[in-house]
């Protein structure tokens, strides 16, 4: 398992990849990869976004990332989970969090995805503020997905 | 508030309430507060001992989409 939290840009793709190649002993065991990539876009609740900036509460941010992993491993029969989320500045397009979860089948594939992603959402700590042409403003809530 | 840290005397404070308490009289905080103490969610009732750090803050709106 792999979690970290990060303020250099995130390649998602290729961070998969890696993870991928690093977990030769999984090779012929998985038959499921899933994975969700969240990227930052340029509009929100009708305002041009031109920059995020994501705040987290370091050391708990990540301690609670891990707690949702091992959550998710304990729940579903998977094999392996890699959760990246950056931190610091976005600009729209950049990629902002990955979940990828190796397993032998599709269900808990899906399903260890999807929970790490609502888990992530409504309880770890992190911030979003908006930089809009007319100034800035903190998010309020998540959009319901 | 005005300030992201700070550290308190310990004495006579045994919950997160009490903790609340002492930094904010003027009950400048408000909206919906989250807890944590030492890192892990908390209640007002949970109970501070010296040296727990704890911290307050807004909900949540991490991940993407």
């Amino acid at each position: 398992m792999k979690i970290e939290v990060s303020f250099s840009a995130l390649d998602p793709w290729a961070e998969i990849k890696a993870y991928q190649e690093s977990r030769m002993d999984l090779n012929g065991k998985f038959g499921a990869t899933a994975c969700f990539v969240g990227t930052m876009r340029d509009f929100n609740e009708g305002d041009g976004v031109s920059k995020m900036i994501l705040e987290h509460y370091p050391g708990m941010t990540e301690g609670q990332l891990e707690k949702l992993a091992v959550t998710a491993v304990e729940r579903f029969p998977v094999l392996d989970l890699l959760l990246i989320h950056r931190v610091g500045e976005l600009l729209p397009n950049d990629p902002i969090v990955l979940v990828a979860v190796w397993s032998a089948h599709r269900g808990a594939a899906f399903d260890a995805c999807r929970m790490v992603m609502e888990e992530l959402k409504s309880n770890a700590p992190f911030w979003k503020k908006e930089v809009l042409a007319s100034g800035s403003r903190w998010v309020e809530k998540n959009t319901a997905g | 508030m005005g300030y992201s840290e700070i550290s308190i005397p310990a004495d006579g404070l045994t919950t997160v309430s009490d903790v609340l308490e002492a930094i904010d009289k003027t009950r400048t905080l408000t909206g919906t507060v989250l807890y944590a103490v030492n890192m892990q969610y908390a209640k007002v009732t949970t109970p501070v001992k010296d040296g727990d750090e704890v911290a307050f803050f807004p909900p949540v709106t991490g991940g993407s989409v």
